[in-house]
């Protein structure tokens, strides 16, 4: 962890400008809060030529009400006012609370909400520059019998066996957020559920973003504006930490009766994980003893532990028996 | 190459005559040895002096030629730092802390992990607490920006923050107090009541290895009670 190796700077103010950057120079990182880039340029495991920060472009930036109900948050919003703000914090609180649970106060008052679901895993080996298959090789050293994989996968390893690291992306995924992208000429929207991709489709990246893409922005639509949310993370210290798995609960309940409900895990995979079973299991049941016992049997099925990341999985069946037994008010 | 840290092959560092000074000997002798002198004191007269000390090209990044696209950042830049503006010369590549500590030697602010994970490099940044060890200097340009040194008043009175910690004997080593006085002014600048729950809160982005928070918690508290 040392002096960065040199690099230009591009500030540009505009996104026309930020792309003809992008376009010029091959390699050219974007930057915006730089929590999670910096690292990388201290360790000296990426040495981009050229690093285009996007922050001063003034349409990135912001939280707007959108006409259905729903939020448009600017990329470039941090996660602060991301945790602080009225609108959020009324229609979608599991948002604000997850943005507020990341890292510490100085990271969430530069740290980025799209920095937050752009970067990149945390897994260690891949951190310190190892040469797996997330970095070109052809190996995994987390996916040894001795290797240290506390934090990784259960689910869907394909070669690499890392996990989304973030907050706010089982969040907005639960939310059906939908994120707005400038791809060349073109305004391209993803659904928050194919933003991240797996190692099966793409071991090298965490997201559908190429090279000179621009996150413009999420728009979380009002479809789970007012509804009952809830939000956990289990991390080994309540600062700083990255979570060991966090879920993201978005429900309705009518007359007693759970009508809709949507269920996101993170941390137990390379992408946020629905728990479609739990969904389909709870809508039209009464929360209560008899359903958590059925929430905590599906919960976690098919998990596929490594050496060291098998309590994992009860954690991640209490989250989400945790989750619906908010609902029991 | 006999610098500060470990000798960086993919930086350019300058040649000899920078870095080194004939002794009177006729020996060489790299001149960043400060035999006599405190090392603050020896950091203040490098800065001030503008002397190059062995390994600045590691520190400094002396290596970058001129911009080669003219739409990349200039590196001469303003600075408002305790309410004084300085216009420095910065790498685009260069950290707040390196900046802070180095260039305008305010050494109160410490560098830490060097990775946003310790606090001991807390600035505030137009009121708002940042690790300056993980920002870069051109992105904080045209802002206001506190260290630890511009938290009392300019005649030398304490800020309470400050007082209270000294009262509840809050430091024990001192390594962390420079992020923590500024964590704890930043709140009660926009707290001043804050409960203690909300000052666990603020202080929660400041480790502590000797693990005195519990003291530096009262001391925000007894501060609370006073400003
Ligand atoms: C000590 C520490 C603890 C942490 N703990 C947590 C935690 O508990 N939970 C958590 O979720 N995160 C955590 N993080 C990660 C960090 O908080 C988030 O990654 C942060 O939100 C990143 O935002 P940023 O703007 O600083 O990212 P940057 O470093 O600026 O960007 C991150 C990545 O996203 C890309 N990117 C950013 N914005 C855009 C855009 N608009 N378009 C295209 N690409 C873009 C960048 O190119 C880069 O690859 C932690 C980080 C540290 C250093
Ligand atoms: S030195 Fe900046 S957070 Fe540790
Ligand atoms: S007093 Fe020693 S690190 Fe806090």
């Amino acid at each position: 962890m040392d002096v960065m190796h040199n690099f230009e700077l591009y500030q540009p103010g505009s996104i026309a400008d930020a792309q003809a950057i992008l376009a010029d120079v091959k390699d050219a990182w974007i930057i915006a809060g730089g929590k999670d880039s910096l690292d990388w340029f201290k360790e000296r495991v990426k040495q981009p030529s050229a690093l285009v920060d996007i922050t001063g472009i003034a349409e990135l930036h912001g939280i707007a009400a959108g006409d259905d109900g729903g939020l448009w948050i600017g990329a470039t919003t941090t996660l602060t006012e991301v945790a602080e703000d009225g609108a959020v914090r009324d229609k979608f609180p599991m948002l604000a609370k997850a943005a507020s649970l990341v890292a510490s106060p100085q990271i969430r008052h530069l740290g980025t909400i799209g920095g937050n679901v752009s970067q990149d895993t945390r897994c260690l080996y891949y951190r310190d520059g190892f040469p797996c298959y997330r970095a070109g090789g052809n190996t995994c050293y987390a996916n040894t019998p001795t290797a240290m994989n506390r934090e990784h996968t259960l689910y869907e390893a394909s070669r690499c066996v890392a996990v989304t690291p973030s907050d706010t992306a089982p969040v907005l995924v639960a939310l059906e957020a939908v994120m707005l992208i400038q791809r060349g000429g073109a305004k391209v929207e993803v659904a928050a559920d194919d933003f991240f991709i797996g190692p099966d489709i793409d071991i090298t990246r965490m997201t559908v973003l190429q090279r000179g893409d621009i996150l413009l922005g999420i728009r979380v639509p009002g479809t789970w504006a007012g509804s009952h949310q809830y939000f956990e993370k289990a991390a080994d210290r309540a600062s700083w930490d990255f979570p060991l798995v966090n879920i993201a609960m978005a429900a309705r309940t009518e007359g007693g009766k759970i009508t809709a409900a949507s269920m996101v895990c993170g941390a137990v995979q390379c992408t946020p994980r629905r728990l479609s079973d739990v969904e389909s299991l709870i809508v039209g049941e009464a929360p209560g003893a008899d359903l958590e016992g059925l929430v905590k049997r599906v919960a976690a099925r098919g998990a596929r532990p490594l050496t060291f990341n098998q309590f994992k999985k009860p954690l991640m069946e209490n989250l989400a028996v945790r989750a619906v037994r908010s609902l029991a008010v | 190459m006999d610098g500060i840290g470990p000798f960086d092959p993919t930086v350019g560092y300058p040649p000899g005559p920078a870095i080194r000074e004939i002794g009177p000997d006729g020996s060489k002798i790299p001149l960043w040895k400060p035999l006599h002198m405190s090392r603050r004191a020896f950091l203040r007269g490098v800065v001030c002096s503008g002397t190059v000390i062995a390994g600045s090209a590691y520190l400094f990044s002396t290596a970058t030629a001129a911009r080669a696209d003219a739409r990349a950042v200039e590196r001469m830049l303003r600075l408002t730092v305790n309410g004084r503006t300085h216009t420095v010369d910065v790498p685009p590549n260069e950290t707040l802390a390196f900046t802070i500590r180095y260039r305008l030697g305010l050494t109160g602010t410490k560098i830490g992990c060097n990775s946003a994970e310790c606090g001991a490099c807390n600035v505030m940044v137009g009121g708002m607490t940042v690790y300056s060890c993980s920002t870069l200097t051109h992105r904080v340009r045209d802002k206001e920006i506190t260290t630890v040194e511009g938290i009392a008043r300019p005649d030398g009175t304490l800020h309470p923050v400050q007082q209270a910690f000294i009262d509840e004997l809050a430091p024990q080593c001192g390594f962390c107090t420079p992020g923590m006085v500024v964590s704890a002014v930043a709140l009660l600048n926009v707290n001043p009541k804050p409960t203690i729950e909300e000052a666990r809160l603020a202080l929660s982005g400041n480790l502590c290895r000797c693990g005195a928070y519990d003291h530096y918690l009262r001391g925000v508290m007894t501060a609370a009670e006073r400003v």
